[in-house]
């Protein structure tokens, strides 16, 4: 099967990139919450070129929006490659392999594999969730139907098959810290090709927790895909560093954003001095975290400020992205 | 035990609004154990019905009884003479205890009185958490004798999610009440040296044990009376 891709596992520019040695660089794109496919194809202009994939998420923040299939299908109609993400809560198995199906014959190639933020969080608490599967099992199931290949009850798939590559994610700054390498180790054993991280502000603490994945040998197994976003506000900054469960963001971060804005009476011009900061820290932060042995690539997630992605990518010298 | 809690007032109110004698019925296990349907709460909830009745100015008849365990037809029985002469009956049972008088006297019209909320225990006095989700398939010996199931907000078999913070769930908002089952998972197979167990993926589960697959049921031959 795999000979059909010419040796590549899906074929995707994505994993085409990542298997040449070139650093990647992925973004994020939010569906709308509605039902308008021009949000989905003005968003992707702003990618389009600017990175290699592009992740749409699945009812983020168990708030209902587009659905990730549909977004991801009209992300491939204009050019730009999706990440499709698929979390536990709302699907049981049969309904996501359904969707695996169906978004593989759509032309999506790279499947994100979550469990997905608990509804409570959302604007339907009230929801029954599934978490029929948990992203482990997710994870194995999307590599049984690549390389068995057979659904997760064990029957082999007739015909064509999905083949998907296949992401996960891992947040180094959740606890309990000393088990998360082996927690991403455990992601790359269950089938994973790559990774993306949770947001990373403290680069120290990633170092230390990307020295125990390479110590494990893990990053020889699975690309590491280093998150990273430009923050829009001081208050902004500050609400991820207190608020936000499993976020490390050093009182530094805070402190530059607040800095930024000082003095500047006009609003507009304060909010853009901020903006500012927050894409500077941004590209920053990449050129750090580039330097840390094991990682692969950045994931650049700029949440609902799809622009500001072209000017990262640019000044933190990734562009023109490589063509593979 | 199963962990239960009485149903708001004015819910039970409304339940027996229709009747002129209403016998409520209190249950001497777990429901008397988590203060929920014990004798004294049968009391406390006859007598309030009887005062909101007057208030009300309607003529209601209302009778305490209790008994031992309302989810078994021997202890059933001991009611079988009086209960078919009351309009309702008010059940402090569990959601068991009001099926088991529904299908033990077909004609008698029975409420609840409290909703059935897990299978838990008293973590500290006057409160109530709980353990078991009732899957079927026990695996407490590979998470130190901690349920993932009941205790895991998206009962993950390979946590613990991205969601974990200082021991504390991410559904916890502010009052940070819910503990990570997963933290405290991972914190105790690590201090005991088993790490090799939480290295091995656990696999997609069989839910068919569960409730998914349909209403559950236990037949033992051995205990079986023998057919004639």
């Amino acid at each position: 099967m795999a000979d059909a891709n010419n040796g590549y596992k899906s074929g995707s520019t994505l994993e085409k990139i990542l298997r040449a040695g070139k650093f990647a660089a992925t973004a994020e794109l939010g569906p709308p919450k509605n039902a308008d496919a021009e949000v989905i194809r003005k968003k992707a202009g702003l990618l389009k070129g600017i990175v290699d994939g592009v992740n749409i998420t699945d009812n983020q923040t168990a708030i209902v929006r587009m659905s990730s299939i549909a977004a991801a299908t009209l992300c491939v109609q204009n050019g730009v490659e999706p990440i499709m993400q698929m979390t536990c809560r709302d699907r049981n198995r049969l309904a996501m392999q359904a969707d695996m199906l169906g978004a593989y014959a759509l032309g999506i190639r790279n499947l994100l594999c979550l469990s997905g933020d608990h509804q409570q969080f959302g604007n339907h608490p009230m929801a029954k969730n599934v978490y029929d599967m948990d992203s482990m099992t997710l994870i194995q199931m999307v590599k049984g139907l690549r390389d068995g290949p057979h659904f997760q009850c064990g029957e082999e798939i007739k015909g064509v098959n999905p083949r998907f590559f296949i992401g996960a994610a891992e947040n180094p700054f959740a606890d309990p810290f000393e088990f998360r390498p082996y927690r991403l180790a455990k992601k790359a054993q269950a089938g994973a090709d790559f990774i993306q991280t949770q947001l990373i502000y403290n680069v120290p603490r990633f170092k230390e927790f990307m020295k125990r994945v390479v110590d494990l040998g893990v990053h020889e197994k699975v690309y590491i895909l280093a998150g990273v976003g430009p923050i829009k506000t001081a208050a902004a900054a500050k609400y991820m560093r207190d608020q936000v469960p499993g976020m490390d963001v050093p009182d530094e971060i805070v402190e530059r954003m607040e800095a930024a804005g000082k003095g500047i009476e006009d609003k507009k011009a304060r909010a853009e001095a901020m903006r500012e900061e927050g894409i500077k820290i941004c590209v920053e932060l990449i050129q750090q975290i580039r330097e840390i042995p094991g990682v692969a690539g950045v994931h650049i997630m700029a949440i609902e400020w799809e622009e500001a992605v072209r000017p990262i990518v640019e000044r933190a010298g990734l562009l023109p992205r490589p063509t593979v | 035990m199963i962990v239960a809690e009485q149903k708001p007032f004015e819910e039970i109110k409304a339940k027996i609004a229709n009747a002129n004698k209403v016998l409520v019925v209190g249950c001497g296990t777990c429901v008397t154990v988590c203060f929920a349907g014990g004798e004294k709460e049968v009391g406390i909830l006859a007598s309030s019905l009887r005062m909101a009745s007057k208030i009300e100015g309607k003529e209601r008849q209302i009778d305490e009884a209790m008994v031992q365990r309302q989810c078994e037809w021997e202890y059933l029985d001991t009611l079988k003479e009086r209960i078919g002469d009351y309009d309702v009956v008010l059940s402090l049972g569990c959601g068991i205890g009001v099926q088991a008088i529904a299908e033990h006297f077909p004609n008698v019209r029975v409420v609840p009185g409290l909703n059935t909320a897990f299978l838990g225990l008293p973590v500290e006095q006057g409160v109530w958490a709980e353990r078991c989700a009732a899957c079927g398939n026990c695996i407490l010996d590979l998470t130190g004798g901690i349920c993932p199931i009941a205790r895991c907000s998206k009962s993950l078999l390979n946590g613990p999610c991205g969601g974990s913070a200082n021991g504390k769930c991410e559904i916890s908002g502010k009052d940070r009440t819910v503990d990570c089952a997963w933290d405290m998972i991972v914190k105790k197979l690590m201090a005991r040296g088993e790490l090799d167990k939480l290295l091995e993926i656990q696999p997609a589960k069989n839910w068919q044990t569960s409730r998914d697959g349909g209403p559950r049921r236990i037949a033992r031959e051995d205990l079986m009376l023998a057919k004639e």
